[in-house]
């Protein structure tokens, strides 16, 4: 064999090497990697709640929890629904386009099943805050076109009393309506829709 | 004081006969096993750094020293602590009151990360004014920055530890920032979590990360500043290379060696630090909220977000750029930019002279822009988000990033004085 096959044959067997050494590392660190992702139990833990909303006083909203993050269920009053109607303030999505943000059921103006009855995740879309309930009418803090809505403390965004985001503000979409279906009159199931339609 | 008094100071001879005979014969043979006098003399006795050295050059010192605090403190703040979401906070207050000492070890240690960023930011900000970041300096602020960035990440991990309302909802928003990266940023959320919200699978799993992975990989890439340091030469206050001028003896005539000259200045420096450190440990370990904030004294309630949320004031600059952006996507880009574009440093700058005592005007206009922009996003990273603030904090964003991205410009055309051969020192 002359002295440059030689070479040639050592370098190709050193970048086989390299390149099986890679992919045996490669392979071993699939499972490290997997290993971050939610596991059997947590996965287990994302069954449907059911709220109890008989008890709810219009103008009034519960809390509860779905796969850990805060479910408000908020009975809009007919004259904050119509406020909100008329409020003409500048939404980013009045429409609700934005498909992920809520089952097709809910993609009307009111953004629910039962108008009155708004179910939301009170998830701030832009960074996960929860919004507070700002009901109230031009307080001093959010001015006179406030028309009720929530707010969120972290990064300022708004949202109106149907959780659509406020144009101009960091949040980039509505709040997310969650599944979920009316098992009789006053309760709601959350994380199942089957069935439902406005 | 002449290169030969300097170099005798202290010598394998002098320790030699000071250890005697037995001595001399037992380090022999450690080093005929392990290079200990030659690593000692390689970043010690023979290491040579200017002696023109001021103030600002202490801070490196101290940023070892606070690490050295941490680990400390964070080993015996572990053998008490239990990371699970049922019991992390309760455990936190057990080692306040029933611990012995415990809350002594404890304020010491977050004490320790608001100090760890105080002479972390005084350090670079040395490095920026005397240009330590230029040629052949490049891996050696690189390195820097990759410790800067693991600092952020350490501190963020050990945030969330104990379980406090600040603790739970920083997280929420700091870990929702990668949902901003397109594509995968949903599901990236979902495996840093581990779960589909900040839980107890996720205190366990930074809790691995704050005590185990960060700090060896803080403490590697220390060793390889260091490394880089002593490689490339320390500059000085004059940003002149004393390997330049050289003595017959191969001494940078300019030079000092760091043990014992150095060690007993940032001796003082220590002395100094520590006294003020356990002013705050003592007498002031909240420090008002800005260390320890008031929210994260009540439990994480995933139902409720405090009403002002902010994070540790190290963080507060980069939070107020996110803040000022209208737009998701866009402000957690800028977020991310904001300290990315400090690596480009050394190919930013196109001026040949590194020290800001030489430079011209624009640059230290600049500079001074820079670093009060810094300071005011800092504060006003600390306030509500109205409507004012936002618009004040979009002027210091801008006047931020100008600072990087005219750089190249207004440093090609910088009118320099000229400088000097030697370092500048009054006896």
């Amino acid at each position: 064999m002359s002295e440059k096959s030689g070479l040639n044959r050592r370098h190709f067997l050193s970048v086989a090497t390299s390149v099986a050494g890679a992919a045996g590392v490669g392979m071993a660190a699939v499972p490290f990697v997997m290993s971050f992702k939610p596991n059997a139990k947590a996965q287990a833990l994302v069954a449907p709640v059911q709220i109890d909303i008989s008890k709810l006083e219009e103008g009034q909203m519960v809390r509860s929890m779905w796969r850990g993050k805060p479910v408000w269920v908020l009975k809009r009053s007919p004259a904050m629904l119509e406020r909100m109607h008329e409020s003409g303030a500048k939404l980013a999505d009045p429409d609700s386009e934005v498909e992920t943000q809520q089952p097709a059921f809910a993609q009307n103006e009111d953004r629910s099943l039962k108008s009155q009855v708004l179910v939301v995740l009170g998830v701030c879309t832009h960074l996960g805050c929860a919004p507070l309930e700002r009901f109230d009418v031009a307080p001093a803090d959010l001015g006179p076109d406030w028309v009720g809505g929530f707010y969120c403390p972290c990064h300022g965004s708004k949202f109106d009393l149907s959780g659509r985001v406020y144009a101009g503000f960091p949040a980039p979409t509505n709040l997310v309506v969650p599944p979920y279906r009316y098992l009789s009159e006053t309760l709601i199931l959350v994380g199942d829709d089957t069935g439902a339609s406005a | 004081m002449s290169n030969g008094v300097r170099r005798d100071a202290v010598t394998e001879q002098t320790i030699m006969s000071r250890m005697g005979d037995k001595g001399a014969e037992f380090v022999d043979w450690i080093d005929a096993r392990f290079p200990m006098s030659k690593m000692l003399k390689e970043h010690a006795t023979e290491y040579y750094a200017a002696k023109n050295f001021n103030v600002w050059y202490v801070f490196g010192v101290l940023a070892f020293v606070v690490l050295i605090m941490q680990l400390l403190t964070g080993v015996f703040l572990t053998m008490s602590y239990k990371p699970d979401a049922e019991k992390a906070f309760a455990s936190v207050e057990y080692i306040m009151r029933d611990v012995e000492w415990g809350w002594l070890i404890r304020y010491m240690h977050s004490t320790g990360a608001s100090a760890f960023f105080i002479v972390v930011y005084l350090h670079m900000f040395r490095g920026m004014m005397y240009g330590s970041y230029k040629k052949p300096r490049e891996l050696l602020w690189i390195i820097g920055m990759l410790i800067y960035m693991m600092l952020m990440a350490e501190g963020f991990l050990g945030y969330l530890l104990p379980w406090g309302q600040m603790s739970y909802w920083g997280a929420q928003v700091i870990v929702s920032l990668f949902g901003a990266i397109p594509g995968i940023g949903e599901g990236l959320v979902e495996w840093i979590r581990g779960d589909y919200f900040i839980s107890d699978i996720t205190l366990n799993r930074f809790f691995a990360l704050h005590v185990i992975a960060v700090p060896l990989a803080l403490i590697m890439l220390v060793v390889m500043h260091i490394l880089a340091l002593h490689e490339t030469g320390s500059l000085n206050p004059d940003g002149i290379e004393i390997k330049e001028h050289k003595g017959p003896d191969g001494i940078p005539l300019d030079g000092v060696a760091f043990h014992p000259y150095l060690t007993a200045k940032d001796l003082v420096a220590i002395v100094v630090f520590l006294a003020a450190f356990s002013g705050v440990v003592f007498f002031a370990p909240e420090m008002g909220g800005y260390f320890l904030e008031h929210a994260n004294f009540e439990p994480a309630n995933q139902l409720k977000t405090p009403e002002h949320i902010a994070p540790v004031w190290y963080y507060t600059p980069f939070y107020a750029i996110l803040r000022a952006v209208p737009s998701k996507g866009f402000g957690a880009f800028l977020m991310a930019m904001a300290i990315i574009l400090l690596f480009f440093l050394p190919w930013l700058d196109r001026c040949k002279v590194k020290s800001i005592r030489y430079r011209g005007w624009t640059f230290k206009v600049a500079l001074t822009v820079f670093a009060i922009s810094f300071v005011a996003l800092g504060y006003l990273g600390l306030q509500p988000a109205t409507d004012t603030f936002v618009a004040i904090t979009r002027v210091f964003t801008i006047l931020y990033f100008s600072f990087f991205v005219f750089m190249p410009i207004y440093t090609r055309f910088e009118k320099t004085k000229p400088v000097p051969e030697r370092v500048t020192w009054d006896h």
